[in-house]
C-alpha cells in the first residue's frame, strides 16, 4: 500500500475538473502496482484482464459516480456494482482495501487458505453482489435489479462490467435486448473492450465492433471513450447520469489487455499468462 | 373421480398467487412469454409486476434472480424443460451457488412436467427435470400431483425465502385431497393409501395414473405420494416404507437416473429396509412416438396394467 495517493477527501462532481482527473490518474498507477502486486502473492489470479479496466475501476470508485459506503456494504441507497467479468476484477482487491471494505492486511491473503479473497470475487467478500466467474450472467442480475430498484423508487443505478469476450455469450444480448425494451435507465454496462479473448483476438473469434452502434440499435445510448484515460472514463461516466437519459447507458471503454506490462500488452495468449515474481518486481519498476 | 373436480395445477397456482399478488406488493412473475387462462389477470392488473422477457429463459432465471437480490418474490414462469435445462447453468450459479450466501426467493415454475406435452414430441417432453433439479444444492424441488397441492406450495413459496423448482403438469387433473387433508408440505410426501405387502411410490401425474390402477386392485396396496424431493422427512418415509416387502417406483422421468427410484432405493439401502423395488418408467431413450400420454404410458411399460402386473409380480427379493 504505498504511495497510495490521499482518498480521504473524496473527490466530488463539483471539485476542479483538473485536479480531480490528475487524482484519477495517481491513483490508476497505484492501483496497477498494487493489483500487479497482489498478481506477486496468488499468481493464478488473471493479471493481464486485471490491468485493462484500471482506469475504469478508479473512475468509478474514486470519480463520484458510484455511491457506496464501506461502512455499511448493504446500504439500501447504495449503486449496485456487478463484476460481471469476474476474473478481471483483481484490481478491485486494493481499491476495497483502500476504500475500507476489506482490511489493507488482507491483500497478501489473496489465495491463500481461508481466505476470503479468491482468484475471482465473490459475494462473501463486502461490496461484491453476485457469484461471479462463470461469464454472460451479469448484465441479466442487472437487469432484475434495475427493474428492483424502479419498484423501489429508489434512485439507485446498477453498473455492471463486462469483458469484450463475455459478449459472445447469447445471454449477454438476451439481457442487452431486455433492457433496451424496458427503458432501463438506471442501468450502466461499461464493457472493457480490450480486444483480446482467452484464445485470441476478439476480432478473429467474434468480431462486434462498432458495438456501441449495435447497442444503440437495442435501444441504449452509448459512447466509446479511450478506457486508460481516466478523465474520458470519468466524463463519460458522467454523461450516463445526465438528467433526461432514458435509455440504458453504455460505455465502451477501448483498452489494453496486460496494460502497463510489454510482456503481456500485444500477446494474444496474455489472458492465461502468469508473470513470476521477477517479472512483477520489473513491472512495477518500469510502470511510469 | 368427478370431472368436475378437474382443473389445471398451473390455473390453481396462478389463481393463489393472483390472490397473494392484491396483499403482497413484493410478487413479480417473470415470463419467457408462455401464457395461462390465469395469467391474464395477473397481466391486466399488474402491469408493474409481471414482465415479460421473451423466449429467453436465461434472461429469465436472472432478472428473477436480479429482483430477487433486491427482496422481491420472484417466479420465474414458462415452460417445464426450457426453464430447468435451458438456462440450467444460471440456476447454478445464480440460484444454487448464491443462494447459499444470501436468502433469494426465486421460484422457478415449470409447466408440462413428464409426458404432460404428450403429442409436442420429445422437445417438450420433460424426463430430467427432478434428477437435474434436486442435483443442486439450496434449491428445493416440488413435484405435485393434483391441483389442491399445487394451491397449497404457491401459497407456501412466498413465504419460504429460498430458491425452488416447481414442476406442473400441463393438463387438468382431478383432485386427490380433499381441503381438510392433513397433509404437510415440509413432510415431502403423503400416504395415500395403506396396503400389505407391496407399496406403490409415485410422483407427480403418476400418482393419479397409480391411484387409478389400484382401484382395480383386489388385493391392499400402499400408495405413497412424493410430492417435494426436497423438503423431504427421510426418517418418516422410512417408517412409512417399513411395514413393505416389495416397493414399486413410477416416474415419467427415465429410471437409474437419479429420479424418484434412485431417491428411494437410496433411502432404503441408507436405513438397511430390505424391501424389493421394481422402477417402472423411461428406459433409456426418448420417445418420438405420436400418441397421446396413455399410449405412451404404454409403450413405456408405466400404464395402469402395467403398474397392477408389477404389483403383482415385484421384483426378486
Amino acid at each position: 500500500m504505498s504511495n497510495n495517493p490521499a482518498t480521504t477527501a473524496p473527490v466530488t462532481r463539483d471539485a476542479d475538473e483538473t485536479a480531480m482527473v490528475r487524482r484519477l490518474q495517481e491513483k490508476a498507477a497505484w492501483v496497477r502496482r498494487e493489483t500487479l502486486r497482489v498478481h506477486g502473492v496468488a499468481p493464478e489470479t488473471r493479471i493481464a484482464s486485471s490491468l485493462s479496466p484500471v482506469e475504469v475501476l478508479v473512475a468509478l470508485y474514486y470519480g463520484g459516480h458510484l455511491r457506496f459506503d464501506p461502512r455499511n456494504p448493504q446500504w439500501a441507497g447504495r449503486d449496485r456494482f456487478i463484476a460481471s467479468k469476474g476474473h478481471g476484477c483483481v484490481a478491485l482487491y486494493p481499491i476495497f482495501a483502500d476504500v475500507g471494505y476489506i482490511a489493507a492486511e488482507e491483500l497478501a491473503t489473496v489465495g491463500k487458505t481461508g481466505s476470503r479473497l479468491g482468484g475471482i470475487p465473490d459475494a462473501q467478500i463486502p461490496g461484491i453482489e453476485t457469484t461471479n466467474g462463470s461469464l454472460g450472467h451479469g448484465l441479466g442480475v442487472a437487469c432484475g435489479i434495475a427493474l428492483a430498484l424502479k419498484q423501489k423508487r429508489s434512485d439507485a443505478r446498477v453498473y455492471v462490467l463486462v469483458g469484450d469476450g463475455e459478449l459472445c455469450e447469447g445471454s449477454v444480448w438476451e439481457a442487452v435486448m431486455f433492457a433496451g425494451q424496458q427503458q432501463l435507465d438506471n442501468l450502466v454496462l461499461i464493457a472493457d473492450n480490450n480486444g483480446i479473448s482467452m484464445l485470441d483476438y476478439c476480432r478473429n473469434i467474434i468480431n462486434l465492433d462498432p458495438l456501441d452502434a449495435k447497442l444503440r440499435q437495442f435501444q441504449w445510448d452509448a459512447v466509446t471513450v479511450d478506457g486508460h484515460d481516466v478523465g474520458a472514463v470519468h466524463r463519460a461516466l458522467a454523461g450516463c447520469r445526465q438528467p433526461g437519459c432514458r435509455r440504458p447507458q453504455a460505455v465502451v471503454a477501448r483498452t489494453v489487455k496486460g496494460k502497463g506490462v510489454p510482456v503481456l500488452e500485444g500477446d494474444a495468449l496474455c489472458h492465461v499468462k502468469t508473470l513470476s515474481k521477477e517479472q512483477v518486481t520489473a513491472a512495477i519498476g518500469s510502470l511510469p | 373421480m368427478n370431472p368436475a373436480d378437474s382443473k389445471t395445477m398451473r390455473d390453481a397456482f396462478l389463481g393463489q398467487l393472483y390472490a397473494a399478488m392484491r396483499e403482497d406488493g413484493r410478487i413479480f412473475i417473470v415470463t419467457d412469454d408462455f401464457g395461462a387462462p390465469a395469467l391474464d389477470k395477473i397481466r391486466a392488473e399488474f402491469k408493474d409486476r409481471f414482465v415479460n422477457v421473451g423466449i429467453a429463459e436465461q434472461n429469465a432465471i436472472n432478472v428473477a434472480t436480479g429482483l430477487a437480490i433486491e427482496g422481491f418474490v420472484a417466479y420465474a414462469y414458462g415452460i417445464a424443460g426450457f426453464m430447468t435445462m435451458r438456462s440450467y447453468e444460471q440456476v447454478r450459479t445464480n440460484l444454487s451457488m448464491a443462494a447459499q450466501l444470501r436468502p433469494l426467493n426465486v421460484n422457478i415454475v415449470g409447466v408440462g412436467a413428464g409426458l404432460s406435452y404428450d403429442l409436442s414430441g420429445p422437445s417438450h417432453h420433460c424426463l430430467e427435470d427432478i434428477t437435474l433439479m434436486r442435483l443442486l444444492p439450496n434449491i428445493e424441488v416440488f413435484s405435485p400431483s393434483d391441483w389442491t397441492l399445487a394451491a397449497r406450495i404457491a401459497d407456501r413459496s412466498r413465504h419460504v425465502n429460498a430458491p425452488k423448482y416447481i414442476r406442473l403438469d400441463s393438463k387438468p387433473v382431478p383432485r386427490l385431497y380433499d381441503d381438510g387433508a392433513a397433509v404437510h408440505l415440509d413432510t415431502g410426501f403423503h400416504e395415500l393409501a395403506q396396503g400389505a405387502g407391496a407399496c406403490v411410490v409415485a410422483t407427480g401425474y403418476m400418482t393419479q395414473v397409480a391411484q387409478r390402477a389400484l382401484a382395480q386392485s383386489a388385493a391392499p396396496v400402499g400408495l405413497l405420494d412424493i410430492f417435494s424431493f426436497k423438503p423431504l422427512d427421510e426418517d418418516r418415509l422410512c417408517r412409512a416404507l417399513e411395514k413393505y416387502r416389495h416397493v414399486v417406483t413410477v416416474e415419467e422421468g427415465f429410471i437409474g437416473r437419479g429420479g424418484l427410484d434412485t431417491l428411494i432405493v437410496g433411502v432404503l439401502a441408507r436405513r438397511g429396509v430390505p424391501a424389493t423395488v421394481r422402477a417402472l418408467g423411461v428406459d433409456d431413450r426418448y420417445l418420438y412416438d405420436v400418441g397421446n400420454r396413455a399410449l405412451l404410458h404404454r409403450l413405456c411399460g408405466m400404464d395402469e396394467a402395467a403398474i397392477l402386473q408389477a404389483v403383482a409380480q415385484p421384483a426378486p427379493a
